[in-house]
């Protein structure tokens, strides 16, 4: 069996051994033969655990697994397309991009926002993570480094920063208190009305960068050589951007401004597969979000019982931080950086 | 038999005097900066099916604008450029990258990528949207490796090979790309004396009247270049011309000197080499 096969199954078995710690932890404690009978459906839909198993639990098991993959996968797209290992979405202001769109929108909407108050909070997060990605696109024909580039993606993080302490200043005290819990990150903002919408956005922009694995490959090899080998280098990076900011946008719209998941999991990925071959790295890097995401749910919950959720960006830098903490000093032991 | 490989001999005489297409060939070119003047003006040149041609030229002259403008990245500020006798600009880019692949100098950065997957980027031309690679993909992956002797590392990743072995399997790939033109700007520039010589023996075999494919390469190793070349471009900096010949030809004939234009060096036929012209001890 090849190391390929082995990460996937073992990739497939981690969420599949999670997905039932995830169902069994919570804010509330219940048995774990309450949660089989509710699922058995010998429970009526209308009683507590029901409610919390079907309303709550899940949701945010399956918010956190589809969000998970997203930024591990617009995460992917723009280390390659960028050719910088460090690139990510939440480093390189992307998010901060759309939390600024977001923020417009929730601070305009002042709180309360039913469905067209959200669709108008991924339109507004869309809007904003692409302003920052054209930003990025037009800096980039400018500036030969990617290193440089980095940091101009880090700055204009800052000032989308700014901009929203600004609005803030200026919003309604509800809209500022929505905005900031959002801010704090969350998987169980996706209702079950708004999960199709959701899951659906998630896989079909994933799948679709799917299709680019040819083309992201050819890229690996710098940009002259891309072009020699048939590749439209320029088209091929716009749409690389426009998924990348798609996936981000919708992530970010519904669970917040979520930080390293996108920039550490293509790095845990390439680690595991041993390859960058993208007709690989892209369906492991999914997987292995889906798994980071999950796991980073689960931990928020864990301690939680009788005390709330702990928010998710207080969990994803303690799993992301140290994996690129690992990264950087090992970076001339690790193929890809060579 | 014999009577088969006379008529096949017979045919082939009559294309060359004939109909000879050649590979590359470039029409009253002029190629620079549309803001400044052109660095090389009004030259034309051609490369015959099988032939390896050395473009040589100092610093700053004009080789490498020479070469993106015949490789179609750069557009020609007049004149024309034909691969194959079709105009340059008038491919697809996979069109293109089906009859004309290149190789470059610097060191390739893609690590995490095998030898054998690196040089499948090569096939990329020829395989669909998801780049599947057919049976016979992957056997001219095989060939491509083979004939630069880099099988034995098919599933090395790149990052473990030295820069003579990268350099090789950036060749491999432009093999596997399987197009009759490669073109090579200075492909040897950052590699030591044993890589540059295999390269320039590497490029010699590529460029056969069997494969029918064709080579241009600029470079700065002139001895080891001129002694598997079949033609010479020379750069000419002063005149801003393009002097072409027979390798023969042209180092018996002094041209070479006009390379490096008020330089302390001059062209030493029997070394092959460019020596100093003063100062040199004998």
């Amino acid at each position: 069996m090849t190391r390929y096969r082995i990460v996937i199954i073992s990739l497939c078995v981690a969420l599949l051994l999670l997905l039932p710690c995830g169902l069994l932890l919570g804010s509330v404690y219940i048995p774990a033969s309450e949660i089989f009978k509710a699922i058995a459906g010998s429970v009526p839909q209308d009683s507590v655990v029901s409610i919390i198993l079907f309303e709550t639990r899940i949701p945010a098991l399956l918010t956190a697994l589809l969000a998970g993959t997203g930024l591990a996968v617009a995460g992917l797209l723009m280390q390659t397309g960028f050719s910088n290992p460090l690139a990510g979405p939440s480093i390189m202001g992307i998010s901060s991009g759309a939390s600024l769109g977001v923020a417009l929108v929730m601070l305009a909407f002042g709180g309360a926002l039913g469905v067209w108050g959200r669709m108008a909070t991924v339109g507004g997060a869309f809007a904003g993570a692409m302003a920052v990605m054209g930003v990025l696109l037009l800096f980039s024909s400018v500036v030969r480094s990617s290193d440089v580039l980095l940091i101009v993606g880090i700055l204009i993080g800052y000032l989308a920063s700014s901009a929203i302490t600004l609005l803030n200043f200026f919003a309604t005290q509800s809209g500022v208190h929505s905005y900031v819990v959002w801010g704090m990150g969350t998987f169980a903002g996706v209702s079950s009305e708004a999960m199709p919408l959701f899951a659906g956005l998630v896989v079909v922009l994933t799948l679709l960068s799917f299709l680019l694995a040819k083309p992201l490959d050819a890229l690996l090899l710098g940009n002259r050589y891309a072009t020699s080998a048939g590749v439209n280098v320029g088209a091929t990076r716009t749409v690389l951007i426009l998924l990348s900011g798609a996936l981000t946008a919708v992530v970010t719209a519904w669970c917040g401004p979520v930080a390293f998941i996108g920039l550490a999991v293509p790095h845990i990925a390439r680690m595991l597969i041993q390859s960058s071959a993208h007709r690989r790295l892209l369906p492991a890097t999914a997987l292995c979000g889906a798994v980071t995401g999950l796991f980073c749910q689960i931990l928020s919950v864990a301690p939680a019982i009788e005390r709330g959720i702990i928010p998710v960006n207080a969990i994803t830098p303690l799993v992301g931080v140290p994996v690129i903490i690992y990264v950087l000093l090992n970076r001339r032991k690790l193929a890809y950086f060579n | 038999m014999y009577c088969s490989t006379a008529a096949n001999l017979l045919i082939s005489t009559d294309m060359s005097s004939t109909t000879l297409h050649s590979i590359l060939e470039a029409t009253r070119l002029s190629v620079g900066y549309i803001s400044g003047s052109p660095v090389i003006a009004d030259i034309s040149a051609r490369l015959e099916a099988g032939h390896l041609a050395v473009l040589v030229g100092a610093n700053g002259s004009g080789k490498s604008t020479l070469l993106r403008t015949l490789s179609g990245a750069q557009a020609p500020l007049a004149g024309s450029v034909e691969i194959m006798g079709k105009r340059v600009g008038d491919y697809s880019r996979r069109g293109l990258a089906r009859v004309l692949s290149m190789v470059y100098t610097d060191r390739t950065m893609a690590g995490g990528l095998t030898v054998s997957e690196t040089v499948a980027v090569g096939r990329q031309p020829h395989t669909g949207v998801l780049g599947r690679m057919s049976d016979a993909d992957r056997e001219a992956v095989a060939k491509a490796l083979e004939d630069v002797g880099m099988s034995a590392k098919a599933n090395n990743f790149l990052a473990n090979l030295s820069d003579g072995e990268r350099q090789k399997v950036m060749i491999a790939r432009a093999l596997a790309q399987d197009t009759p033109l490669v073109i090579l700007d200075e492909p040897t520039a950052f590699l030591d004396v044993a890589s540059r010589l295999e390269i320039m023996g590497l490029l010699r075999r590529v460029a056969s009247r069997e494969s029918g494919r064709s080579v241009l390469l600029s470079s700065h190793d002139i001895a080891p270049a001129l002694s598997v070349a079949d033609d010479v471009w020379l750069v000419d900096s002063t005149g801003r011309r393009l002097i072409c010949g027979q390798a023969g030809e042209m180092i018996g004939s002094g041209l070479l000197d006009l390379a490096f234009p008020g330089r302390d060096v001059r062209f030493d036929a029997s070394r092959l080499d460019y020596v100093l012209a003063t100062g040199a001890p004998e």
